[in-house]
This record gives structure tokens, sequence and C-alpha cells, in this order.
């Protein structure tokens, strides 16, 4: 029992599911078997996996962030202006956000508001930045991160490497740091905390600025990718950031969330959609062939934490 | 003693506190000595836990002092004063985050331990603690707390409770740490306390195992309506005597009416025993008691029983059976709703017409439940939550009871519920047994499974014994659920 404990468990699905998928892309198109390949097959998993981190962080103390694509997009339309051309403004613009974040985060607490309101509220403030920004399609990627993003280390290709890095790190600071069980804790029982003698405004100030660090960063690493910006870049981000935390195990409330399993949602949501232009499924049977993918995966898990639940009795 | 009282670790003075109408607090003055331990008594409502909450920092009273160590920390007391005192806390709902593990459940209880190795001194310090006090716990500290049963759970937090972080733990606040603990564990906490107190430490103990106030305590303080009635050392004190000061009567067991013969009829619940284990029978009109000690698949066999008067997927028509929970936080509360909608959820396919609800029926039917069980509140539309515990689980009663389903389930349903109250419902358990329904009930405690027609013994998982009529005493349920220990 132990070493199957409920963390591990919550792993193991969206583990497998991935394995699973990647083996049938090599099984369908064995040349996606090579460094190239998984580069170009996960590249675009990057900013994705950390705008999913990002919104997982949220998600911890049970709130949850509508307006995540529609930030990530101004972000980057961020990155391509000012951060290209004036990069201390640009620095500033993207703290600022940061702080924007934090500020949410206390006023939902403090005036006890709904979450998905507030941040739907702010998801057009956010699209109506981005579009005063970039009208039409454009701007530039700042050199330094193009240059990160199309680099090739030896042997394991960036996209790779990045995606572990961001587990890695997320890992450590959401479930192996002590700060990091403050906010689990809020998330899964906040009088507790409360009584413990912490602040929760802190708590949950904490979570939602560093979530808009993660969500900065995915808007910087899509532009490295794309090498120009414009104002609907990312909003997909907002459901595929959702789908990527609850597909990696996590939960929407109650603080159970697991960051290397977020990566992996990241990576399968993907993946997915490679592995059906790879069958040639035509784009308008795509979408809903993806959610099918995602059922699928989701009622294996339920079926897990039936067993792991009848276990644990 | 008295020089003691005059240096107390904890006084507070004339404190008050209103929640909008209800005056919870009413100029009450309590202290607290080193080396003391102080058992706290009275209804569900009397205060008990607003007094709790002021003395930790939780809540801030209307008016009165505080001092702790002989400072005066009324203007600025808070959570975080109350612990830099060494003031620990065990409430009486459970508060750890059941999705953190044992050992990050101590980092948030502990904020001093924290930088880089903190997580296995986390681990020493609840470890230790448990060890100590609760030899052969079996508690994994890397388990999620939410996998733990009730009771492990109340044994890390009274571990917790006890253990060392930045300082020693010098006053300690149990709020009901007994009600889900079986005797045993009950027990070696209780030894734990008189070790604390005799190192020095302070201890207040709420309880309503009224023998464990009189054997484990120094003193005994008696609240009612939200101030002080009886005070003195616990010496002084019989079972009687507290529950009189206390303003309810024990009774005694009703000469136990002669167990009805029940040969011919069909009984109303039966559930076939595994390897030669007795049949569980049920007929109409009883009152039937599931006891041993805690844990031993009484709840199970409820679910199970529940589970076979119909299935998950299409309500059944007609209701055949009403189900008490117990751990009312995760079975019976609906927290976000009003009193009123808590108790009227059972009912509406009853109080519905063309798939509306009927305002006015449903208010009918919870007001007269109100009145008839006692739910003490100004107006049915307050949450939930705004009740205290007894008065919650009254409002869980009434939604089973409203019903029209012939049997009723229990799963230890009153636990943290006053002497006045049980009684009220024991009467009405029985008025209602007596118009011919059928009451399954588990419950930890003795005096409630006295109250039953028929008992099944259970231990590890299965009925070891089924008692009746004058069989149903402490000493024969005791032996039985220990038996195997005692070989």
């Amino acid at each position: 029992m132990n070493w199957l404990s409920a963390d591990r468990l919550r792993l193991v699905v969206p583990a497998l599911s991935l394995a699973v998928l990647l083996a049938a892309v090599f099984w369908i198109q064995p040349r996606a078997m090579s460094y190239t390949g998984l580069n170009l097959l996960f590249n675009l998993a990057v900013p994705i996996a950390l705008a999913t981190i990002a919104q997982m962080l949220i998600m911890t103390v049970n709130d949850l962030d509508l307006s995540m694509g529609t930030f990530v997009s101004f972000t980057a339309c961020v990155t391509a202006t000012f951060l290209q051309s004036n990069p201390l403004l640009g620095v500033l613009i993207l703290a600022g956000c940061v702080g924007v974040y934090a500020v949410l985060g206390v006023v939902i607490y403090l005036r006890n508001l709904p979450s998905i309101v507030v941040t739907l509220g702010m998801s057009f403030v956010w699209g109506g930045l981005a579009v005063l920004l970039l009208p039409a399609p454009g701007g530039v990627a700042p050199d330094w991160i193009r240059a990160v993003m199309v680099s090739k280390p030896p042997f394991v290709p960036m996209a790779i490497i990045a995606s572990v890095l961001i587990a890695a790190v997320a890992h450590w600071i959401v479930i192996r740091s002590a700060f990091g069980v403050v906010i689990r804790g809020v998330g899964g029982n906040e009088r507790s905390v409360t009584r413990a003698g912490w602040s929760v405004l802190r708590a949950r100030a904490s979570a939602y600025a560093l979530a808009g660090v993660f969500a900065v960063l995915a808007g910087m690493c899509l532009v490295g990718l794309t090498t120009s910006a414009d104002a609907n870049i990312a909003l997909r981000y907002t459901l595929l950031s959702i789908a990527g935390v609850i597909l990696g195990g996590g939960e929407f409330v109650g603080g159970r969330v697991s960051p290397i399993g977020a990566v992996i949602g990241a990576l399968t949501l993907t993946l997915a959609a490679s592995f059906l232009s790879f069958l040639k499924i035509s784009p308008d049977w795509q979408i809903g062939a993806q959610g099918a993918i995602l059922i699928v995966v989701l009622a294996l898990r339920l079926v897990l934490n039936r067993h792991e639940g009848r276990t644990a009795r | 003693m008295n020089d003691q009282r005059d240096n107390p670790v904890l006084a507070v003075n004339g404190a008050s506190k209103s929640f909008g109408a209800v005056r919870a607090l009413n100029g009450l003055s309590f202290a607290l000595a080193a080396g003391e331990c102080v058992g706290l008594v009275g209804h569900n409502g009397a205060g008990k836990s607003t007094l709790v909450g002021i003395m930790n920092g939780g809540t801030r009273p209307d008016s009165g002092t505080i001092h702790l160590g002989g400072n005066d920390e009324t203007g600025r007391y808070s959570v975080a004063v109350a612990r830099k005192y060494g003031l620990r806390c065990v409430f009486q709902e459970l508060s750890l985050c059941p999705n953190l593990t044992v050992t990050e459940n101590a980092r948030i209880a502990h904020a001093s331990i924290s930088g880089f190795g903190w997580r296995r001194r986390a681990e020493r310090v609840v470890r230790s603690k448990l060890d100590e006090i609760f030899p052969g716990h079996g508690i994994d500290c890397d388990q999620a707390v939410g996998t733990l049963s009730i009771a492990q759970r109340q044994m890390v937090e009274i571990a917790m409770a006890f253990s060392e972080s930045d300082g020693p733990a010098r006053i300690v606040i149990l709020d009901e740490p007994t009600s889900s603990l079986d005797a045993n564990i009950a027990r070696q906490m209780l030894d734990h306390i008189r070790k604390f107190v005799g190192g020095g430490g302070s201890v207040v103990l709420i309880s309503h195992i009224l023998s464990e106030i009189l054997t484990t305590t120094d003193r005994i303080v008696v609240m009612k309506d939200g101030g002080l009635v009886a005070e003195g050392p616990s010496s002084r004190f019989t079972m009687e005597t507290l529950v009189g000061a206390m303003g309810s009567v024990v009774r005694a067991r009703d000469a136990a009416a002669p167990p009805r013969d029940r040969t011919g009829t069909t009984p109303a619940l039966t559930r076939r025993g595994t390897d030669g284990a007795p049949e569980f029978r049920a007929y109409a009109g009883e009152i039937v008691g599931l006891a041993g000690l805690g844990g031993h698949g009484q709840t199970e066999t409820l679910v199970e029983l529940y589970r076979g008067f119909g299935g998950d997927w299409l309500a059944p028509a007609d209701v055949k059976a009403a189900f008490v929970a117990g751990d009312r936080h995760v079975d019976g509360n609906l927290p976000m709703w009003s009193i009123l909608r808590n108790i009227s959820i059972t009912l509406l396919t009853d109080l519905t017409r063309a798939g509306i609800v009927r305002d006015g029926d449903e208010r009918a039917v919870a007001q007269s439940w109100r009145e008839r069980i006692g739910i003490r509140t100004d107006s049915l539309d307050n949450p939930i939550l705004s009740l205290s515990g007894g008065n919650q689980q009254k409002v869980l009663f009434s939604r089973a009871l409203a019903t029209r389903a012939p049997v009723v389930l229990m799963d230890d349903p009153m636990r943290g519920v006053d002497i006045g109250t049980k009684q009220e419902v024991y009467a009405m358990l029985r008025a209602e047994a007596d118009r011919g329904r059928t009451f399954v009930w588990y419950s930890t405690e003795i005096d409630e499974i006295c109250q039953c027609d028929r008992v099944y013994v259970f231990r590890e998982g299965r009925i070891v014994v089924e008692l009746t009529g004058a069989d149903i005493r402490e000493d024969r349920v005791l032996a039985a659920s220990f038996s195997t220990e005692a070989a």
C-alpha cells in the first residue's frame, strides 16, 4: 500500500496515458522518434506547461483563473513589443502584472468574491490591453528568448529539458517546500491554517503572485517559439491549462494538486493534437476527438480513485 | 491551591460575547493555574466553545480582559500571541488539512519548523509525541490525513497539541478530544494529561463523558447559558451532582421491558452473518444497537444496510430508509445552506407539486421539527454552520425523522451532544419506535446502547454477540468487545 500512496497513484494515470499516446505516435510515425521529432512534438507544450502550473497554483487555493488565456496573450504582446524595444519598461510592466495577480488574490479573499467572476472580468481587461498593444499581429521576440527557445542542447531536445525543469521547480515549490505546504493547507482546510496562526491573506496573495510569474514565463516562451505575437495568441490556454491540471491528477477543490502531473497533462494535451493530425483526422473532428481522449483518461482516473478509496477504508 | 490561583497562567475576566441576537458568553471569568487540569462541562450552547475561542485568540470578546502569564494581553491578543505563551488547542471538529500528510500538517501547526530539512524535523516532532502518548498507534506520518480514520486523525491532532516546536506546550485546551476514540486510546490520552499536568503544564478538558472529567481533572467548572454556575475541586462532585449542576437529570435505564417474543414475525431487516457470526435482525418497532469499540465494522454495516434499500442511480419513489450521519462535516451538513433547507432536503419529493417546492409546506415542516427537537436558533434561515455542534446534529435528526421512512439508520449521531439533548432524543426515538419505526443505532457510548431493545456487539468487522432485554449491560458489552485482547 505504501509504495502506491494516494499521491503516487495520482501520477500513474497521466504518466500512463502520456506513454500510451507517445507509443501510438511513434508507431504511426516512426520518424518522430528522433531529436528533432521530439522537439517538434513537444516544443509548443512548454508554454502550455507553464500556464498549466500557473493555473494549478490558483486551483491549489480552491480558485479558478478564467483569464489565463488572455493574460498569457497580453504578456506575449508585452514581450514582443516593450521587452524587445525597451527592456527596462518591459520588465517593469511584467512585474506589474505579477503585482496585479497578487492584488487579485487579496481582493478575492478580502471581499469574499468568487474567483471565477473576478478573473472572467479580468480576462476582458487583459484582452483589451493586448489589443491596444498589438491591434494587428506583429512584434518581434527578443533575441535572447528566441535563442533560448531554439537552442539545441546535446542529446536531449530543449522541449524535454524545459518540461522536466518546469516540473522539477514547480514540484519543489509546491510539494517539497515549507511554503508550498501552507498554500496547499489553505486549499485543504483554510480554518486550520488560520488557527495555527498563519496569514491566509499572505498565502493566497503569494499563490496568486507565483501563478502570475509562471503565466508571464508562459507568454515569454510562447513568443520565443512563434517569434511574433498577436492579441489572441493564447486564448485556448484558459481551458487547456484547466484540463491539464485535471488530467494531471489535480482536483478543483481541496488543495490536491500535482505539479509533475500538471506538466504531464500539458504534454498529453499537446501530443493528443499531434496524434490526431498523424491519424489524418480532419481538423473539424479534432477538437471533438481531443475531448474524447480527455474523457477516457479522466474515466480511467475515476476508476482508479474508487479503487484507492476502497483500499483506504 | 490558593496562591496558585493568585498567579494564574491564564485568566479571562468578565468576558462577554454575542453572535447576533444570541449571547454566547455573559461576563464570564475563568482562571487556570500552572500544574492544574480544569474540566469544563455544560450543555451544547452553554458557551464552552466560545470561551475556548477567546482563550486561544480566535474570537475577540465584546468586553472583558485576558491575562497570560500575568501580562495584560487584552488589546492585542491573537492566535499568534497565544502560541507564544505555549497555548495549544484541540478543537471539537477535526481541524487538520485532509490533503496534507501528517508531517505536513505538523508543519502547518508549528510555524517555527521551516528551512532546510523541515520535513525530517516535523516528522520527528509529531512521531515522537504519537509514540509517547499512543504507543502502538500504527499511523504512518507520510500518509495523507484524509486517508486516516477519524480516531487516528484525532490522535494526530492530540499529539500535535502536546508536541514541542519553538517552545514547549504550557497550556493545552482539549475540546471533546475523546469523542471519536475508543476506551483504550482515550485512557492513554487521559494518562498523558495527568503526566503533562504533573510536569507543570495546564490543561482545560471539555468532555461530555463525565467519568473522564471526574477522574482526570483537579477542578471542575460548570457552565450554563454563557455563565458559570458551579465550580469546585473535582473530588467534591459526583456524576449526579455534576449533571444536576448542568441542569439535566440522568435517568436510569427504564425498567427493561421483557424482550418481546418475535417468533412468527418477519424482521424488517436481516443480514446474514459470515463465518458463524450471529445473523443480524431488526424487527419493526425496535431500536437495535450496534456496539463495540470504534471502527470495528459498525459503520460499514450501516452503509451496507442502507445500500440494500435501493440503487445509486434512481431515487426511489417511496423512501424506505433514512440515514443519520455521524461525521456531520463529511456526510451530513450542506454547509452553504440554511437550516431550513438542511432539514427539508430529504422531503422534497413530498413537498413538491409539478416540480416546484411548496415554500409554505416546507417551512411548516421545518418549523414543527424545530420545536419538537428544540433547535436553538432565532431563524431557520440562518446558515447551518451558525448552530453549535449539538444543534447541527439535531438538524440531521430532524432530516431523517421527518421522512416517512420505516427504517432509520444512525451512525453514532450523538457525538458531542450534551446529556440534556440526548435524553430528549432518546425519548423521541422511543416514541417513534413505538409507532412502528425501526432504528439501527451505532453508538460508542454505553448509556446509549442501554437504550436499545437488541444489541449486536462488533469486533474486528463482524458481530460477536447478540444481547437482548436485561442482558444489555455494560459489563456484557465490554466483555464481548474485548475478549480476544484479554485472552
